[in-house]
């Protein structure tokens, strides 16, 4: 299968602490690859470095090599703007900036400089269509973005990272903070949207990793102790560690 | 034994009050009498035309524009130094020992007297450069003055703005300066604004520093280089020298007038900002 990012021997230092202990990993195009483990397993420090938001921690060293599209973000001349134009992020908590709707989700597409109204409203229409937000916010367009409820806000982020036109979505526990009909329709929105887009999601939820992911990986203390299908790790995973983190046992 | 909770809180509230009532007692009689001893010598000649006779008849007229161009002039150089050294210190540079430094030079700018600024001025602008008393020496003497408040203030309101706003608006592909211009500065406009009004207040209300650099000339300044006279110089020179306390009393009305209207129209803009950016 297609690779669309290609870790290789990741290392990550905050001073000189080691998050990630060399991890090398293969992400699938038009996929969803959940990323597991409990906390300080390393997996969000992973996942900042594919669209270089690491850079606005301090104190940090990388070592290894990270291929998006066979080019290494990490050692080569990439620009961290043009990657984040092409890598969506969605965070845990939603966090809309202090302006209306429309204003939201026209922020990225406007900074690339689409001024143009029509295509502006037509870009607005199809990332809440694809975030399954539109039918809720399409006489609402104007209102703050601040009013709206935590799982409608969590929405308006995915909405906001599709306007940008990325070709992947990372997802850092999307829906840690939402109640169940919320994470039920953000899990709809993801399963549809991996037809378009490569998507990683976060999670420490196991039960949602096994729902909609096609590929698991289960982190550790900045190792990856298993990755294979979903199907694989769920049913017959080839460490302990890994059946002891599913079934519960710790984590 | 402890007292009763219910009469303690009870008599805090008393005490606490009584404060409030106090302070905004001061201020209301400060301004009852400006208005009951001003307001009668208040007529559209006192406003529109020139003093006559040291300012004995006559109106405020080249005195209330000498104002206006003395402030606006000063609060437009100080506001984009001012916020841009802010932006400097709080998005451009980590905390270190240089940053430190401008703060503590900053915050002791803050606190020295206006007589000195007024002197520096002197020295500076008037002698130094050949300004001579002119509106240029007094603008840029004030903008010097004002700048530290405005710094400050930025600098807070700046601070303020959630960290996640900007990691939001980076991730969505946008540079540094971009996130400046439409995440920080929107969401940190009304502490700047604030921070812009007691500047203002400052310089409408200046005499020491404006006596020294912008001179005291009663004619109406058409240029840069000509000297003239605020209301706050001209309303201290007519109480000062015994001219005319009616005149003096109309004079310090129009001033806190002009005050209240200025933060009126600061109020309105803020809560036009807000309302976009909210």
């Amino acid at each position: 299968m297609d690779k669309k990012i290609q870790v290789e021997r990741l290392k990550v230092f905050f001073e000189k602490n080691e998050v990630l202990k060399g991890i090398s990993i293969d992400v699938y195009r038009n996929q969803i690859t959940g990323f597991m483990g409990p906390a300080g397993s390393g997996k969000s420090t992973l996942i900042s470095t594919f669209n270089r938001m690491i850079d606005f921690e301090e104190n940090v060293r990388i070592e290894g090599k990270v291929y998006i599209d066979s080019i290494d973000i990490i050692n080569g001349d990439v620009n961290g703007v043009d990657l984040r134009r092409q890598i969506g992020t969605v965070f845990a908590v939603p966090i809309p900036l202090p302006r209306s709707v429309y204003d939201n989700i026209a922020y990225g597409p406007r900074l690339k400089g689409i001024s143009d109204r029509e295509e502006l409203n037509k870009l607005v229409e199809d990332s809440l269509r694809k975030a399954f937000l539109w039918e809720e916010m399409k006489d609402r367009l104007n209102i703050s973005a601040l009013k709206l409820s935590g799982g409608q806000q969590q929405r308006l982020c995915l909405a906001r990272t599709l306007a940008l036109k990325p070709e992947i979505i990372l997802l850092d526990e999307p829906c840690s903070g939402l109640d169940p009909i919320s994470t039920a329709k953000i899990e709809d929105a993801l399963s549809e949207l991996k037809k378009d887009y490569t998507i990683i999601l976060v999670s420490n939820n196991t039960k949602q990793i096994a729902r909609i992911s096609d590929y698991s990986a289960f982190f550790y203390l900045g190792e990856l102790i298993e990755y294979g299908t979903t199907e694989k790790v769920f049913t017959n995973p080839s460490r302990k560690q890994t059946e002891d983190y599913i079934s519960g046992k710790f984590g | 034994m402890r007292i009763n909770p219910r009469i303690v809180d009870k008599a805090m509230s008393i005490c606490l009050s009584s404060q409030a009532f106090f302070t905004v007692g001061i201020l209301i009689v400060i301004i009852a009498i400006i208005c009951i001893k001003g307001f009668p010598y208040i007529s559209f000649e006192f406003l529109f035309s020139s003093p006559e006779d040291m300012g004995r008849h006559g109106g405020i007229f080249p005195s209330i524009i000498g104002t206006i161009f003395l402030v606006f002039l000063s609060i437009l150089l100080a506001t984009p130094l001012g916020v841009g050294t802010a932006i400097y210190l709080t998005e451009y540079t980590k905390e270190s020992r240089f940053t430190k430094i401008i703060r503590f030079g900053v915050e002791s700018l803050a606190g020295i007297p206006s007589i000195l600024y007024g002197l520096f001025g002197f020295i500076f602008f008037v002698i130094k450069l050949k300004m001579g008393w002119s509106l240029l020496a007094g603008v840029l003497t004030l903008t010097i003055m004002i700048l530290p408040t405005i710094i400050r203030t930025s600098e807070e309101a700046i601070k303020s703005v959630p960290r996640n706003l900007r990691i939001v608006s980076y991730s969505l592909s946008a540079t540094k300066w971009e996130t400046v211009i439409k995440v920080v500065l929107p969401s940190a406009v009304p502490g700047i604004l604030t921070g812009i009004m007691l500047s203002v207040g400052r310089a409408v209300g200046e005499t020491a520093a404006v006596i020294f650099t912008m001179g005291s000339s009663l004619r109406l300044p058409t240029s840069l280089m000509d000297s003239g006279r605020t209301m706050a110089v001209h309303f201290y020179i007519l109480a000062r020298e015994g001219i005319s306390m009616e005149k003096a009393y109309a004079t310090s009305l129009i001033l806190v007038l002009s005050i209240l209207s200025i933060n009126i129209i600061a109020y309105y803009i803020m809560n036009k900002v807000i309302s976009k950016y909210s």
